[in-house]
């Protein structure tokens, strides 16, 4: 008799050794990646991009964490989790980059030696050292809300992906074209939530426009490249900012029409707030939460 | 809550990297068909197990019931002869 699992054909691709609850078959995405910086690239700038990229990553992740154990399906509390831990392997990859290049600063001697650069970065910088934007920043507000939200942040984080795949830097290049892959389905899964709600219930079409109303003042602050941005987008080896506008709201607005909501007008670009450190009280809030353990001890290990 | 509690449920049938057929692997609730795939994507295919899914409303299937299980299959019990075993397979016909 055949009897067949899913789960018989990882265990062989790993050997044969039962290790199929832990996945197998896994690729590593910096496998014979050189890690050099390219000429002409100063390291500090390639951190600092390194970490408003990283950063965009573990904020957005730890927003989505809020939602385990509260989520208001079991399905869709472990697609927030999958989403979550997309946007944290990124986010590893890249604040690894960003400290291989010397960018830990303060968080280096106020962590232990033990601590890994990435664990360095994430736990021990205080809110001014992050580069994460007020969109992944922000509270999560309700279900109607997180979607929009996480719609707006994978759309924009798809079109700088998308671009970033042709970066110089062989590390951000290779990052780039893992996450692709990942962001596409991060951004189809919440349209296709914004579409049901928005186009759904009186009430579920209610939170939904609230929802894009409360996120979309935050499109403002992502547009405009910051010093660090325009000398690596002139090298090729980051994105412009600027480059990517357009295509977000085109790509929104065809999503929320769809869905039968009013898109606001595109707020005028100001000058990028987070991207230099400006944060509000909720990342400090999100941190304390994100970094406590770590911090009160700092030598554990799990 | 109520609208929550009428989501219906579908069973989620995956294929594996190596499987030749899609397998049952579990059920759960969606709002709806391609929200199923998505929700089964997530909660079936997490770990890499898979490269192709399936979902059917449970609703939709129809089973033989438990009561019936005796005239279902037993009279398939004893016809050994069914069995394809007399004959010589060869070498080279995989998946036998």
């Amino acid at each position: 008799m055949h009897e067949e699992t899913v789960y018989d054909a990882l265990d062989t691709t790993h050997g044969g050794g039962g290790q199929w609850a832990f996945g197998t078959g896994f690729d590593d995405p910096l496998a014979g990646v050189e890690l050099t910086v390219p000429d002409g690239v100063d390291p500090a700038d390639l951190g600092a991009y390194c970490l408003m990229l990283g950063d965009d990553a573990l904020v957005l992740a730890q927003r989505l964490t809020e939602w385990i154990t509260a989520a208001p399906e079991l399905e869709e509390e472990v697609a927030f989790g999958n989403t979550a831990l997309d946007l944290l392997g990124q986010a590893r990859l890249l604040l690894t980059r960003a400290g291989s290049v010397g960018v830990l600063g303060r968080s280096r001697s106020t962590a232990t030696d033990s601590i890994p650069d990435e664990d360095a970065l994430a736990c021990f910088r205080d809110p001014d050292e992050f580069r994460c934007t007020g969109l992944v920043a922000a509270g999560n507000g309700d279900f109607a809300q997180t979607m929009v939200r996480l719609l707006a942040a994978s759309t924009v984080r798809l079109a700088v992906f998308a671009r970033l795949r042709a970066s110089r830097d062989p590390v951000l290049a290779a990052v780039a074209a893992k996450g692709v892959h990942e962001l596409a389905y991060h951004r189809d899964h919440a349209a296709r939530w914004v579409l049901r709600l928005g186009d759904g219930t009186p009430e579920s079409h209610r939170r939904a426009q609230a929802g894009v109303d409360a996120v979309w003042p935050h499109l403002a602050d992502l547009f405009t490249a910051t010093d660090v941005e325009a000398r690596l987008a002139a090298a090729g080896v980051a994105v412009d900012p600027a480059g990517v506008g357009d295509e977000v709201h085109d790509v929104l607005t065809t999503v929320l029409t769809r869905a039968t909501l009013r898109v606001p007008g595109r707020p005028a670009d100001v000058v990028p707030r987070g991207r230099t450190g400006g944060h509000g009280p909720e990342l400090s809030a999100l941190l304390t939460t994100l970094q406590g353990l770590a911090r009160r001890h700092p030598a554990a290990t799990w | 809550m109520s609208a929550r509690a009428g989501w219906p449920l579908y069973e989620v049938f995956v294929r594996g990297k190596r499987g030749l057929n899609h397998v049952h692997v579990g059920s759960l609730h969606a709002p709806d068909d391609e929200m199923a795939v998505h929700a089964a994507r997530d909660v079936y295919t997490r770990r890499n197990e898979g490269v192709s899914i399936w979902v059917v409303r449970a609703d939709a299937i129809t089973a033989s019931s438990p009561d019936e299980k005796d005239p279902m299959f037993a009279p398939s019990g004893d016809k050994v002869y069914r069995h394809p075993t007399f004959y010589e397979i060869p070498a080279d016909v995989p998946h036998i």
